[in-house]
């Protein structure tokens, strides 16, 4: 699948699959990269070294620093995919370093294990249904 | 000519704006804006990583946006401050920025602190909270910004000419420069002014094009409107923002504004809705140059302002008074002065406003006489931006449409929205 990058890099990695936006700030915490924000789909569920995949990113600007700050404390996703990256996640992304591609039909990405990243090129290919 | 080289941007460039972002994908990571050689260089990361990912960060938005090129800015006013606001997250990647080395290209001012940043311990602040809020002062230090903390930075140093290119980011401050002054700024997030900074540009698009900058309703307003108290203006832009949201408006039946009462005007408007641009006809610059024929129009009477005084009402009896929303200017703090003269406060009122300006308060002997009567001038901080709902507060007073509309929400007070003689007439008996 083709879509546009928003952070250049090229990372291959377990899938974890949002179909709801993510939030950042107060939705996952920065120390344990734990999604923490209640009655959230991932709710418990820990981002670190996954391939996060999910819509769009929703609520406050300073999530963008929390993107920062998990891949500073070692757990951030190794890669993002999104439907639409709106600028509080580009912000994060390109800040942090974080591989991210967006514009992907992230619904058949429901079912995928692991995925390839490769952002340079913007592209997504589905390596383990 | 290089043919081929006009060729290569042409396409580069009419790929993003016609394709929508199907062709242009086989650019890969590369941009679709037109970027210079040396633009380009930093990209590939020849200037270091920081500044390699700050003008990523601005190329990225610039795509988003569908800008065409980066555009010199004149200055700089960054938001995300606050420690209350920020937090650990912003305050780390602050510090990491400033011990790698990189500084600011152009003046770069702040937008307000969490406190006031040497009054602190007397006002009340915790040790915890100001030994963080001095953290990420210091950072911007280091990196060379104006460690000004105001939302009026046009008052205090920082004043961009007609038609300069700015990149600011406090929206009462975005509202006074595009309009008051007609220099051309989009409203910054944090990180992205403060790449603005670092790289000395931003990208081309939203206010920045004339085009955009045109009226798109016009708000006429009745002759029985009194507008004489800053918190009349404030009521009536907090009214129109709520009708425009995000559209630009062209006023008429405005006959006479000071800067304070426009400053006051367009922050409420930026409060309430998301307008980082207005008119005013025969007093704001851009007025006689854009077009106003065949828009659809709001009438706002007396009716209107009353209503939403009421509405902005949520208490009755102020624990304190705060004004100075957006930083007071020396005129208003000199009009507090004259109402305390002689009086005895009893329940406190504050008057929050820039470092620059208290100091020329300070030595006209205003801030004597507002602290003989037992109020306070307090600089580089604002009730939004303050924890000032840990400080024992429930109730707050103010005069400004701004402040009424964030402090619900922010700092968890119920409001008192009032003319400022009502508020001090409160306060003292």
């Amino acid at each position: 699948m083709k879509g546009r990058t928003i952070s250049p890099g090229k990372v291959s990695g377990e899938v974890l699959f949002s179909p709801e936006p993510i939030g950042f700030y107060g939705g996952v915490d920065i120390k344990t990269g734990r999604i923490i924000e209640k009655d959230h789909p991932l709710h418990g569920k820990c981002v670190k070294d996954k391939i996060l995949v999910f819509p769009c990113g929703k609520g406050s600007t300073v999530g963008s620093y929390v993107i920062y700050g998990l891949k500073k404390n070692g757990m951030a996703p190794r890669g993002i995919i999104n439907r639409e990256t709106e600028t509080i996640v580009a912000t994060g992304v390109i800040l942090a370093g974080i591989p991210c591609v967006d514009k992907i039909d992230i619904e058949k990405l429901v079912d995928a294990k692991t995925v390839l990243l490769d952002a340079d090129n913007a592209m997504v290919e589905i390596i383990k249904k | 000519m290089k043919i081929e080289v006009f060729f290569v941007k042409t396409i580069k460039y009419y790929k993003c704006i016609t394709c929508l972002g199907i062709l242009c994908q086989d650019l890969g990571s590369r941009s679709g804006m037109y970027l210079t050689k040396e633009e380009e260089r930093i990209l590939e990361g020849e200037m270091g990583e920081v500044q390699e990912r700050m003008i990523r960060l601005l190329v990225r938005l610039g795509d988003i946006y569908g800008a065409d090129r980066m555009i010199p800015v004149g200055s700089v006013q960054v938001a995300g401050v606050s420690y209350k606001s920020i937090g650990d997250p912003g305050l780390e990647f602050l510090e990491d920025i400033a011990e790698k080395g990189e500084k600011v290209k152009v003046l770069t001012y702040l937008n307000p602190a969490g406190m006031d940043l040497e009054d602190w311990k007397n006002l009340g602040f915790s040790e915890d909270f100001a030994r963080n809020q001095l953290r990420i002062i210091d950072a911007f230090r280091k990196m060379g910004v104006v460690v000004t903390s105001t939302c009026t930075p046009y008052l205090a140093g920082n004043l961009p000419r007609f038609r300069e290119h700015i990149a600011w980011s406090e929206s009462s401050a975005v509202s006074f420069a595009n309009s008051v002054i007609g220099a051309r700024t989009n409203r910054e997030g944090g990180p992205s002014a403060l790449a603005a900074a670092i790289c000395g540009k931003t990208p081309n698009y939203g206010l920045h094009l004339w085009n955009n900058r045109q009226p798109q309703i016009i708000v006429n307003v009745d002759a029985d409107v009194n507008l004489n108290f800053l918190s009349d203006f404030g009521a009536l832009g907090y009214f129109v923002g709520k009708q425009v949201r995000n559209k630009i408006p062209y006023f008429r039946g405005i006959k006479n504004a000071d800067t304070d009462q426009l400053k006051a005007l367009g922050a409420a408007m930026a409060a309430s809705g998301a307008v980082a641009l207005y008119h005013v006809e025969g007093l704001t610059p851009e007025a006689d140059l854009v077009e106003k024929n065949g828009l659809e129009t709001v009438e706002v009477t007396k009716k209107e302002i009353i209503d939403t005084y009421d509405r902005l009402s949520t208490g009755l009896e102020p624990d304190i008074v705060i004004l100075g929303c957006p930083h007071a200017s020396l005129r208003e703090i000199s009009m507090l002065a004259d109402k305390l003269r002689e009086k005895t406060l009893k329940k406190p009122v504050w008057i929050c406003t820039s470092r620059m300006i208290k100091e020329a308060a300070d030595r006209m002997g205003l801030v004597d006489v507002i602290e003989k009567a037992g109020g306070k001038v307090v600089a580089d901080t604002c009730m939004v931006v303050s924890p000032i709902e840990d400080m024992g507060f429930k109730t707050t007073g103010v005069n400004s449409g701004k402040a009424a509309n964030y402090l619900p929400g922010f700092c968890k007070q119920n409001v008192v929205f009032a003319n400022i003689d009502r508020l001090i007439e409160v306060q003292t008996s």
